[in-house]
């Protein structure tokens, strides 16, 4: 870790060549940028994920801190340049006085040449992420609603703000859930004809899985209150039955199906690096994802 | 990169083609395996198969048959799997995900060869479609001598475990050796074919499975700037290496007559040249892809005078990476006359307009410098040099290089000015492309996305057997010419081969690369 006190951006991509150099290696080989915007709760948890996903995705992580206040305007950095926790290189920003609102400022120089850029908020996102000055650099933007105070009116701002190239947290969540009902219903199973999702309250992935499952099966699906954690069960009435696949204990889920005994999947919550993984794999527009949150029915 | 991929099983609402976040899950089936104590059922195929339950991957209620000659109940056998699990597993283990295997797993005592075990076996396969869902596809994996292959396939025929129905698929898995001869794969494969129809055999060359085996294609036809220089214009040979630093190991019994050729040279490494020559397929269905590699694979030829173009070799005794070993005619289980090659080299010609004239060196071998595959593409020298001559002595040719493994990626080099030099100087610098995927710690085996792509029924990376037919048609010469030879050279332990490889290498006025 170099510590880099009052400095700019040029600054800190020259430091960062530098350490490159001396240790070596100055050939990247970086696929990408990531850029985290974050206060200080959520920047520790969300830059320790990013340099656990840049195993999976060897990446310049660049994680810029506002620190308004009425002092002079002065730039912080902590750098790390591969080593022990991954190939990646990371610098940690703090932006203090007024140049907390000019991260992008910052932001420019630290952009590797001609890869793609992915903006993180770990915690409140801009109302429109791709109008947002350090979302615009971005191909793809991610947020996470599961921080919001208020799920259901972070909710409607992602609905609200949605441009092809969003994506979160929220709907990451759910890919296990998703992929163990698509390969339920790879066995042929009868007309289709109500769905039930059951969670604990005030959890954005419920709410998406609702969307998702009203759109792609064109059947009414009801969202009932359960004591968790996260989401707990889904039916799915079909005219030979309900199928059920339910978890009571976040990580085993139970499968019950018409006539067949009932199995068990394994069903569990995965770690902010494993969802920063994923969302990482593909850098296009998820448009299914699009389909959902602009589908999204809000109570 | 991903080749073609079938489209989802239509009729499903929740599959939908846009959705990039839903991995390829296999559809409800299970996998018989036979030949359950071996060494790559317990090394390779049972952790894969926990692997891909681990990445989700794996149908809900997959079932697990085992078939032995043991006296074995069914948590006999799961504790056979788990402990094969447990120790060598890539994902870490998980309860949760075990439990959910275990319940699928059965196991069948029954000897080969009796009828009766066979219909004991269609009863618990039966009883796994009723139980657990798997919906009459099976795959039997036959993980057991290919000489034992005959009666196996015989009563899974009589049985009627191996018939297809149209709304329910049985396929079989066959691992190398695929034959020790065209006429031993023709036989086998007549076997197989006899039982199966062809899309439902599987040939597993592990090596096909490999990331960096895949990615020789999105290099070659995905770009603009390789493709122009793919060919004699430009190319001055190719040279295509598999290189071991161990020796036989406890595998005396399986190699002692077969040898270096057949182990390697006749899949891996043509299936590699394969790849590397061939024209680019119309899409990268699996039928496209085995077109073009078979027309690579038809124009191969060999030298006239094999004595001059080829070289096989046996380990010496010596030192190896600063430990001493043993000489191949020295090792336990071996016959101290065994002419067997643990070293084999050949040049070949790929007879067509794109490659005429340009070399194709294949080499394998066991106890060489270090383990390493590769692909090395080896230009031409420019045709004028604006230089002095001595600003160019270090320059050498330009060359990419596949790395398979390890170190997976691609290496160019090419020449660059010296730097602080008063007078310019050239010499060969490297550009390294290290493989995103080696970064992971958890880069999928070979093996997981081979069973995977098995129970999917998505056949490219397999070879078929027109392929290994024609990869014996290749290697038969040599083999019966060096059978008639005498005895293969001694190369010292740890280096990279015999002398006699120098020298067919000299003859063209190439020398090998040090991989």
């Amino acid at each position: 870790m170099i510590r880099l006190d009052n400095t700019s951006g040029g600054a800190v991509a020259a430091a960062i060549a530098a350490e490159r150099h001396r240790m070596g290696s100055a050939a990247t080989g970086m696929v990408l940028s990531l850029l985290i915007l974050s206060d200080e709760e959520y920047q520790a948890d969300a830059t320790a994920a990013a340099v656990n996903a840049a195993r999976q995705h060897p990446m310049r992580i660049v994680t810029l801190i506002p620190r308004p206040s009425r002092n002079e305007p002065r730039l912080d950095a902590e750098i790390a340049v591969g080593g022990d926790d991954g190939p990646g290189e990371v610098a940690v920003l703090r932006l203090r006085g007024q140049l907390a609102e000019h991260a992008n400022s910052v932001a420019i120089p630290l952009l590797l040449a001609d890869t793609p850029v992915v903006a993180f908020w770990p915690a409140e996102g801009p109302d429109v992420p791709s109008e947002d000055p350090i979302g615009r650099h971005a191909q793809r933007r991610i947020t996470d609603c599961a921080t919001a105070d208020d799920i259901v009116r972070e909710l409607a701002r992602r609905k609200e703000g949605y441009r092809p190239g969003d994506t979160d947290l929220a709907w990451t969540r759910l890919t296990p859930w998703r992929s163990a009902l698509a390969s339920v219903l790879d066995r042929p199973a009868g007309a289709m004809s109500g769905a039930t999702v059951s969670a604990e309250e005030a959890n954005p992935s419920a709410l998406l899985l609702v969307s998702w499952l009203s759109h792609s099966l064109r059947v009414p699906v009801e969202l009932v209150a359960s004591d968790g954690p996260g989401i707990t069960e889904a039916r799915l009435s079909t005219g030979e039955g309900d199928i059920v696949v339910s978890r009571s204990n976040g990580s085993t889920a139970l499968l019950s199906r018409p006539g067949i005994p009932d199995s068990r999947i394994a069903l569990p919550r995965r770690d902010l690096a494993a969802l920063l993984s994923e969302e990482l794999r593909r850098l296009d527009p998820d448009e299914v994802y699009g389909d959902v949150i602009t589908h999204l029915e809000l109570p | 990169m991903s080749p073609h991929r079938h489209a989802a099983p239509s009729g499903n609402p929740l599959r939908n083609p846009l959705d990039q976040r839903l991995p390829r899950v296999a559809g409800p089936c299970g996998i018989v395996l036979f030949g359950v104590t071996g060494d790559l059922s317990r090394k390779k195929v049972m952790p894969a198969i926990y692997d891909l339950a681990n990445r989700g991957l794996l149908p809900p209620g997959f079932g697990l048959v085992g078939f032995a000659r043991r006296d074995w109940e069914d948590q006999d056998f799961a504790q056979i799997v788990h402990d094969s699990v447990r120790e060598h597993a890539r994902t870490p283990f998980r309860e949760e995900v075990w439990r959910q295997l275990a319940e699928g797993i059965r196991f069948v005592a029954g000897d080969i060869a009796d009828p009766e075990a066979y219909l004991r076996l269609k009863g618990v396969v039966e009883e796994l479609d009723a139980s657990r869902g798997t919906g009459g596809n099976h795959a039997f994996y036959l993980s057991i001598p290919p000489g034992l292959f005959p009666p196996v396939l015989e009563h899974l025929k009589t049985s009627g475990l191996a018939e297809d129905r149209p709304d329910a698929w049985r396929r079989v898995v066959i691992e190398k050796p695929f034959g020790h001869d065209l006429a031993s794969a023709e036989e086998l494969n007549r076997i197989v074919d006899d039982v199966f129809v062809p899309g439902s055999v599987f040939r597993i060359d592990h090596y096909l499975g490999k990331e960096t085996v895949q990615n020789i294609l999105a290099v070659r036809f995905a770009n603009t700037m390789f493709e122009p220089l793919w060919n004699s214009n430009y190319v001055d040979n190719v040279q295509i290496t598999m290189a071991e630093d161990i020796g036989i190991g406890g595998r005396a019994g399986y190699y002692d007559g077969i040898g270096a050729a057949r182990d390697v040279i006749q899949n891996h490494l043509l299936q590699l040249l394969a790849l590397t020559a061939m024209e680019e397929p119309l899409s990268f269905a699996a039928d496209d892809v085995r077109i073009e590699k078979e027309k690579a694979l038809r124009a191969v030829v060999l030298p006239r005078e094999l004595g001059k173009h080829t070289s096989r070799g046996q380990y010496a005794n010596g030192w190896q990476g600063g430990i001493p070993v043993l000489g191949y005619l020295e090792e336990e289980g071996i016959d101290p006359q065994s002419a067997t090659e643990t070293y084999a080299a050949i040049r070949v010609d790929v007879d067509n307009r794109r490659w005429a004239g340009v070399p194709f060196y294949l080499r394998t071998g066991k106890r060489l410098g270090r383990r390493v595959t590769e692909v090395a593409v080896v230009f031409k020298r420019a045709p004028h040099l604006p230089f002095a001559k001595t600003a160019v002595q270090e320059l050498s040719n330009n060359a990419l290089v596949f790395r398979i493994q390890p170190d997976e990626g691609i290496t160019v080099r090419f020449g660059s000015k010296v730097p602080n030099t008063t007078s310019v100087q050239v010499r060969d610098v490297t550009m390294d492309f290290e493989y995103g995927e080696s970064f992971v710690d958890s880069s999928p085996e070979a093996y997981e996305r081979l069973i995977l792509d098995v129970l999917l029924g998505d056949p490219p990376l397999f070879p078929r057997h027109q392929e290994v037919e024609l990869g014996w048609e290749i290697l038969d010469p040599v083999l019966d010419y060096w059978a008639a030879h005498g005895q293969p050279d001694q190369y010292v332990s740890g280096g990279w081969g015999p002398q006699s490889s120098y020298e067919m290498v000299a003859r063209d006025g190439r020398t090998w690369r040090r991989p």
